[in-house]
């Protein structure tokens, strides 16, 4: 095959993998697009097999590692459950990572099959991408770990932070920049085997600093990591579909960072440089224990919501801990039954992934245009009778508007304050990931249910 | 005077990041999740670089330190492609509207 029209392949999968992200925007079109996606990764695999031209025994090998990865994934994404969907990612994103690391070293120990030079003679600019795409790719697999290892739960969520910590990233930055300009000088194997190590290691710094809050614009960035180290190596290798590719995925994941940022109202350094919530415990926590506050039964909630004409629901990552989105979907079945008109109110930082709470409640069968965005539903809670909060607590807290000492304050929010009642489903009074204390809970026309979400949501369904 | 073909590639990746850019703004929040997995799979287009730091090194040799690698890279590659297409045909399967018959 000519390098042209193996080139014009290249393309063709990339405008492909364009297509398929194009598919998302409307759920009608997006497995159309998922379609498209996997298309464009056939056409890119065959094309350089073929343009290879090696089929001896090394083709076997290829087939047999690639239906075991196969094999091996296909298997998780069967078996995952939704609630796991933000660990899960994090893990793809190390694979990713790691797979671009793998390469750049087999680019770096044989330059010549990829027409880059000789080992010890390798072009500086082949050297320089393939230098930031391993680099690249080393912080988004140890930090696409790190991530893992906090949402999965073995490791605590809390940030981890020590002294002169920023000072040691920066030096390490630093070094990473003085170690790719002595390797392209020398072309020193050490030098690339040093700068891949560091960067190992800038990855779990990064992300150690980082609350389990935090996470979905963790996610998102690592996201947007693998994409440029992607990137890195398509210009080593002079492919077209990987510069395509790392482009789009870079830029996806930056663009979701920034959305999750602007949902919290931070920028994204204050989210990298990590710390939230530490600050603040002594303002926040002091007046929690005197204030009365209203608890309320099954049978009370049942009670007002059967009773209510509208209510929204409003879902937060206490309902993926407690999986009880389909007990929920059951509830919002019998009060429909009851001839209450009910909605879903998603928060851009709800659950711990961009999405998290939709692909929740898409999987207990709730129908896509009942759910609803902030700014498309936030006018009607002045309207609605009941708003059921379950699992959610800093996204609904009206301190964000209100003081701006608060950590949150400016955190765009969703008025439930502002319907009749207020349902508030928590397992206790703790304050949320913040740390900071919820006047809601204290209101006249708020009930607390102080329960596992999915019990309690069961034993309303009961009591309809 | 002949343009270094690095600019072309350049030029590709500047415009891919302005189409990835409005492409990924149009995808509607609720799909978000999906976005993630799916790029996630698309970036292991990396593979074709494992593919031949395997495939085209010495014939007489399967395994020298380099193909070594490329293989490790298949198999990581791999997991993800199955994995990432896999997991995001199976949650975009569970996006439905209401149903009419209502």
């Amino acid at each position: 095959m000519s390098a042209n029209l193996l080139a014009i392949f290249y393309l063709v999968s990339g405008v492909l993998f364009i297509l398929a992200l194009r598919g998302l925007s409307s759920p009608e079109t997006s497995r159309q697009g998922n379609l498209y996606g996997i298309i464009g990764m056939i056409i890119a695999i065959s094309v350089t097999v073929i343009s290879v031209g090696n089929f001896s025994i090394g083709f076997v090998y290829l087939i047999i590692f690639l239906i075991a990865g196969g094999t091996l994934g296909a298997f998780i994404a069967f078996k995952i459950p939704m609630t796991a969907m933000p660990e899960l990612v994090a893990g793809f994103h190390s694979l990713v990572g790691l797979a671009a690391v793998f390469v750049a070293i087999s680019a770096f120990l044989n330059p010549e099959i990829f027409n880059l030079g000789y080992p010890g003679d390798i072009k500086i600019a082949s050297l320089v991408e393939m230098s930031l795409g391993a680099a690249i790719g080393a912080i988004t697999f140890t930090g696409s770990i790190i991530a893992f290892l906090k949402l999965r739960g073995i490791m605590s969520g809390s940030p981890i932070t020590f002294v002169g910590q920023h000072i040691l990233n920066l030096a390490l930055g630093i070094i990473l920049i003085g170690l790719i300009f002595y390797l392209c000088k020398t072309q020193s194997e050490n030098l690339f085997w040093s700068l891949i190590l560091i960067s190992f290691l800038v990855g779990i710094l990064l992300i150690i600093p980082i609350g389990g809050a935090d996470m979905p614009v963790v996610i998102s960035m690592l996201n947007s990591y693998s994409g440029w180290a992607a990137a890195g190596i398509g210009f080593t290798l002079e492919n077209t579909a990987l510069i395509i590719t790392g482009a789009l995925v870079g830029s996806s994941g930056a663009i979701l960072s920034y959305i999750m940022c602007k949902g919290m109202n931070r920028s994204f350094f204050n989210v990298i440089l990590g710390g939230w919530g530490a600050t603040d415990d002594t303002s926040s926590k002091k007046s929690s224990e005197q204030k009365p506050v209203k608890s309320g039964n099954a049978d009370d909630a049942a009670f007002l919501m059967k009773n209510a004409s509208s209510v929204i629901i409003v879902p937060g990552y206490g309902m993926a801990v407690a999986q009880a989105q389909h007990a929920l979907k059951e509830m919002v079945d019998s009060l429909k039954k009851n001839g209450v008109k009910v909605s879903y109110a998603i928060h851009p930082v709800a659950g711990r992934m961009p999405g998290h709470m939709n692909v929740l409640l898409a999987e207990a069968n709730v129908p896509y245009d009942e759910v609803f965005e902030l700014e498309d539903i936030n006018n009607d809670f002045a309207n609605c009778d009941v708003a059921y909060v379950i699992g959610a607590n800093d996204v609904t807290n009206p301190v964000a508007k209100t003081d701006p000492q608060s950590p949150i304050y400016g955190m765009p929010i969703l008025d439930v304050e502002k319907s009749k009642s207020v349902l508030f489903v928590k397992r206790s009074l703790s304050p949320g990931y913040a740390g900071i204390d919820n006047d809601l809970f204290y209101r006249e026309n708020t009930l607390m249910l102080f329960a596992d979400a999915k019990k309690m949501t069961e034993e309303i369904t009961k009591n309809l | 005077m002949e343009i270094d073909p690095f600019i072309f590639r350049l030029s590709i990746f500047i415009l891919s990041i302005f189409v990835g850019y409005y492409v990924v703004w149009s995808v509607t929040p609720s799909l978000h999740t999906p976005l993630m997995s799916v790029t996630n799979a698309i970036s292991s287009v990396i593979i074709v670089g494992a593919i031949i730091a395997s495939l085209a090194g010495n014939s007489n040799k399967v395994f020298d330190t380099a193909s070594i690698f490329g293989y490790l890279a298949i198999i990581l590659a791999a997991v993800n492609i199955f994995g990432g297409f896999l997991v995001t045909q199976r949650m975009l399967a569970m996006y439905k509207k209401k149903k009419k018959d209502k």
